[in-house]
């Protein structure tokens, strides 16, 4: 009976290892690649091949300092690298390289998640199942490709402030254009340069002890992670219903049955012998190499949406749409800069998504025709009425087909709008209370939904070109309301 | 006329190379009949004849033959480190330090046999069998470098490459009766040495004398980029030319010579004689204290064991070497492989550093051994605010007969008793020889500051001229 | 005298150092780590409070190589010595697929 009032919270953290976008591997020379014919990218040291050392990649570390400074951190005045030692195919060295007791970055914040810490290491090769082997009868074989191992990671995990699959995602999203914006990884989820584990445990809604966590892994996507998430925290709050136990585990997650199961247990049971890395010395990040950082730092995107809220009255929703895609957020602001003072922020906002529907939603606008300067145009002859919205709409498909400039298009397509006194529009309304006496008759008894199909009929008569508001105005006006 | 050439020291045959008084190539093929002939097991691999390239007179090493310890990668040449393990593994590049003595003009004679990833002190712990001691055939040359001392010794080839780790160039170098130089850590690359334990190994010279030393030093040193922890020599290495240590102020460590820290009486003996010279010469020669130095040993089989069980671990039966199936399976594929290419010791070390390190016994071990590694060097550190030089026997004892450590671990490391601690510290030393008990070869050590071998190699060369040290009856085939 | 290793202690270290190891082989090792980690044990009992480790003797920090590829080495030799090369790829046993 005690049970089952009790209300449950999930606590999530997760762990984010992100690929970085240096043109050499983390400790050599071989350059970074994706989708290239296996082990072409490899050399003796990348191969783990007896009596090589590794040498510190000099971008690696500024894109680490980089992402500590953008996440808040503190950067560690001295840092070192440690050896976790395990045994695996794709780990050629048979330990993996990292930071251990000292990372390069400390406690930071990003939205309202806090950071716990973010290290540098080395990402492991890629191991390709292939089936039966010839040699060894039923015995499963695979085959190691080295290009991918040595890529330059950085771990980024943070504390357990988040509290729902969505809150999750939501927060993924934006370090994800964080860490895209500062330009130091790709991080695209498909190709495995963003990557996300998350750490799932539930409580009693008011507890302030943590439950016993599990560990999920594999979620490359977006999706995956709320679905993973979702899934586990159900699992979880079952469980406890239920009046059992949540074992500590690691899950993988299955994107295909959507299922969540545990990794085996003697693949759990690691201790994985971490000591002071002896063929590196430590590192010591500089006032010079934080200047070099920071100078690099552009606008963050959380950053931009709060002054494009604050400064331009832009709705929450709309700032953030331009602030995390930091390409339509420089075309809006490069838009706003060449149409002068008197453009208005928030009707050039909001052309922004027609923009993106027009050219395709990934496309990048300033690879289109339209330019800023003619989208402001565009903005600014709907903003005098010289062009009605919908009339708008098919000027900027023109555009975007043609790259001409809105006004030339409106002038050789007749699109400009009608309006004003001496511009017909009022012998089009009256024709159009005439032709539906039914409708006109419903709008004067005060239903005003029946002003639709008037306000139609306006629009088939003058192609779109009416603005909607006037032609209202003046139904209105002819019925005496 | 082929004992005259025999004779010859590197430097006195490269000086007469240039001078264009001696063929490089009767050089060559001396060393190389003689090497090919070797009957002590030194040689891992010896090279067909004089390169096709020829020998460039010009260079400053003028084509004098080299010998390398296995361990040293060479591109396409048989690199096994002592194990079965790296059966018929040939590196596709080369040990930064061979490539720096190639470009001196330096030629690859033959690679030296070891122990097995130059781990042991008698060469007994080699792969492909133990090398024997020139001096008496019955008796181990010492190890980890082995071979190369064992070569250098006989007159295989006129000077060698080894590795030090905790005594690995200077106790073989005493048990041969030759010149053995372990430089300051970080002064060669270690880049292309296949790692025992990387904060302690580096790479140096086994020389018939203290001349020799210095030139083929001069020749490895230097930072490399592709060694993160080396560094820069401060100064030109010069050619050493003291013949009086006047001022010179030598320190005895009381420690490492108690009566139990097990130096045979023999070695005492002539260690004390040689401090006679040294005082004749000018030195003054007084105890010193180096209060954590007893408990290097301990440190240091915590230390090595502890890296070298992460640097093996890459063999593993994947990318080279080796691959035992087991039972078809990965893990079983793991450690049957590493089970049939690791030898004994090689095996009770990996298991050391393995525990070491393992949870909850890092701190009891592992990171009090590091704390030890800091005393030790503030020892140092203390003493050469005294002292120029740190002197000892290079090991406890002279050349033992075959396997009569072999079968007690513990008896065979404490020959690097007055070894590691210099190791530890990262610190030069060398081990000169200072004269005979009973029929073989005892071994002086000195041990200066960091980048001290200038002054080290000068105090040797004064020491060495005062010895007198003949070293001929090896050459000639030791004695029956 | 520390007590003897158990044997599951040494059986636990040769899984993680990736050794198999016979059981003459596991007694022998038992016997002889306890007699090295007895020799040891002397070391533990030194007043160490307030020490620094070491892990490195030299004093150099931030030995950094400058983003500019390298010639990586050609395919062939990167498995030339490759025990079982195949499809341009080293060749092992599936992880957690095990033989029968
Ligand atoms: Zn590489």
């Amino acid at each position: 009976m005690s049970g089952a009032a009790v209300e449950y919270e999930p606590v999530i953290g997760l762990e984010i290892h992100v690929q970085l976008r240096t043109r050499t591997k983390m400790f050599c020379g071989c350059e970074l690649s994706f989708g290239d014919e296996p082990n072409v990218h490899t050399c003796p040291r990348c191969l783990g091949l007896p009596g090589t050392l590794p040498v510190v990649n000099a971008q690696a570390v500024h894109y680490g300092i980089m992402i500590g400074l953008a996440l808040g951190c503190e950067i560690a005045p001295r840092s070192q690298f440690h050896r976790k030692n395990y045994f695996y195919p794709d780990l050629p060295k048979g330990y993996q390289i990292s930071q251990y007791d000292v990372p390069i970055c400390g406690p930071g914040k990003l939205g309202e998640v806090r950071i716990h810490r973010v290290h540098l290491e080395e990402d492991a090769a890629k191991l390709v199942h292939v089936g039966e082997s010839g040699r060894i009868h039923g015995a499963d074989r695979s085959v190691v490709d080295f290009n991918r191992g040595g890529t330059p990671l950085a771990e980024i995990v943070t504390e357990p402030d988040l509290h729902s699959a969505d809150e999750a995602r939501e927060w993924l999203n934006l370090l994800r254009t964080t860490l895209r914006a500062i330009g130091v990884s790709d991080v695209n989820m498909e190709e495995g340069s963003l990557r996300c584990d998350a750490n799932v445990s539930v409580r009693p809604l008011g507890s302030d002890q943590l439950g016993t966590k599990t560990e999920l892994k594999n979620m490359n996507s977006f999706r995956f992670l709320a679905q993973g998430v979702k899934a586990e925290i159900e699992r979880q709050t079952a469980l406890l219903r239920a009046g059992e136990q949540v074992q500590q585990e690691t899950l993988h997650f299955d994107p295909a049955s959507g299922r969540l199961t545990p990794l085996r247990s003697k693949e759990q049971a690691h201790d994985y012998r971490y000591f002071p890395e002896p063929d590196l010395v430590p590192l010591v990040v500089t006032e010079a190499m934080l200047e070099r950082a920071r100078a690099e730092l552009p606008e963050l995107p959380a950053d931009r949406a709060a002054r494009l809220e604050r400064d331009l009255g832009l709705s929450g929703e709309r700032a953030r749409e331009l602030a995390f895609r930091p390409e339509l957020g420089d075309f809006y602001e490069a838009a706003l800069a060449a149409g002068g003072p008197q453009l208005d922020a928030v009707a050039l906002a909001n052309w922004i998504p027609p923009l993106v529907e027009r050219i395709g939603s990934d496309a990048d606008p300033a690879g289109s025709r339209v330019s800023p300067s003619a989208l402001a145009a565009l903005v600014a002859l709907v903003s005098s009425r010289a062009v009605s919205q919908t009339a708008a709409r098919d000027v900027l498909t023109l555009m975007v087909q043609s790259g001409d400039q809105p006004a030339t298009i409106v002038e050789r397509e007749g699109l400009g709008a009608i309006g004003g006194d001496d511009s017909g529009l009022a012998q089009v309304v009256a024709a159009a209370i005439a032709a539906d006496p039914d409708a006109a008759e419903k709008v004067r008894d005060g239903n005003m939904k029946a002003v639709g199909p008037l306000v139609g009929y306006v629009m088939r008569e003058t192609k779109g070109r009416a603005d909607g508001g006037e032609i209202t105005r003046l139904i209105r006006e002819q019925l005496g309301l | 006329m082929s004992d005259a050439l025999l004779n010859l020291t590197a430097a006195a045959a490269a000086a007469a190379i240039r001078a264009g008084e001696l063929d490089p190539a009767e050089l060559f093929e001396l060393y190389r009949e003689r090497a090919a002939a070797d009957s002590l097991n030194a040689f891992s691999w010896l090279c067909d004849g004089a390169p096709d390239a020829g020998f460039d007179r010009s260079t400053p090493l003028a084509g004098v033959p080299l010998g390398v310890k296995d361990l040293f990668c060479t591109a396409g040449i048989p690199t096994q480190s002592g194990s079965r393990i790296l059966e018929g593994y040939r590196p596709p590049y080369t040990a930064t330090v061979v490539e720096r003595l190639y470009a001196a003009g330096a030629t690859l004679l033959g690679k030296t046999h070891q122990d097995e990833f130059a781990m042991g002190s008698s060469n007994e712990n080699c792969a492909f069998g133990p090398v024997l001691n020139p001096w008496d055939r019955t008796r181990v040359p010492g190890g980890s470098s082995g071979g190369s001392a064992a070569a250098v010794a006989a007159g295989l080839v006129p000077w060698a490459l080894g590795t030090d780790t905790g005594g690995s160039i200077r106790q073989p170098a005493s048990f041969c009766g030759i010149v053995g130089l372990k430089p300051t850590y970080g002064s060669c690359s270690r880049y292309g040495m296949i790692a025992f334990a990387s904060s302690l190994d580096q790479a140096g010279p086994l020389t018939r004398d203290v001349s020799d030393s210095a030139l083929l030093f001069s020749h490895m040193v230097g930072q490399d980029a592709n060694d993160s922890t080396s560094l820069a020599f401060p100064e030109p290495v010069r050619m050493p030319a003291r013949r009086e240590l006047s001022g010179v102020r030598l320190g005895v460590p009381e420690e490492l010579l108690s009566a139990d820290s097990g130096i045979d009486q023999g070695v005492r003996e002539s260690f004390e004689q040689t401090l006679s010279l040294a005082r004749g010469l000018g030195a003054v020669v007084s105890p010193c204290r180096l209060p954590h130095a007893p408990h290097a040993l301990s440190a240091y089989y915590i230390v090595a064991p502890a890296e070298a069980s992460a640097n093996l671990a890459r063999f593993d039966g994947v990318r080279y070497g080796l691959r035992v199936p087991g039972n078809g399976d990965l893990e079983s594929m793991y450690s049957a492989t590493r089970a049939a290419g690791f030898g004994p010791e090689v095996k009770r070390r990996i298991m050391l550093g393995t525990y070491a390190l393992s949870s909850g016994y890092y701190d009891a071990y592992y990171g009090t051994a590091l704390r030890v590694r800091t005393r030790i060097a503030q020892d140092f550190q203390r003493a050469f605010e005294q002292f120029d030089f740190i002197v000892t026997p290079t090991a406890p004892g002279t050349a033992f007969e075959l396997g009569a450590k072999s079968s007690d671990p513990l008896a065979m490391y404490l020959n690097d008793f007055c070894t590691v601690p210099m190791s530890l510290a990262g610190i030069p030393a060398i081990s000169i020889p200072a004269g005979l008990s009973e029929g073989l070869p005892v071994g002086f050590q000195l041990a200066g500051p960091a980048f001290s071998e200038n002054r080290l190699l000068d105090a040797a060369f004064a020491l060495e001229q005062a010895i007198g040290f003949d070293g001929s009856p090896a050459r000639a085939g030791g004695r029956a | 005298m520390v007590a003897m290793l158990e044997r599951e202690t040494v059986d636990h270290v040769a899984r993680l150092a990736r050794l198999a190891l016979s059981d003459a082989e596991t007694d022998v090792m038992a016997v002889e780590l306890s007699k090295i980690l007895d020799h040891i044990e002397a070391i533990r009992t030194l007043d160490l409070d307030g020490v620094e480790p070491t892990s490195h003797v030299i004093d150099v920090v931030n030995a950094l190589r400058a983003d500019v590829p390298h010639h990586s080495l050609p395919r062939e030799l990167a498995l030339a010595s490759a025990p079982d090369p195949v499809d341009g790829g080293f060749g092992v046993p599936s992880p957690g697929a095990s033989a029968q």
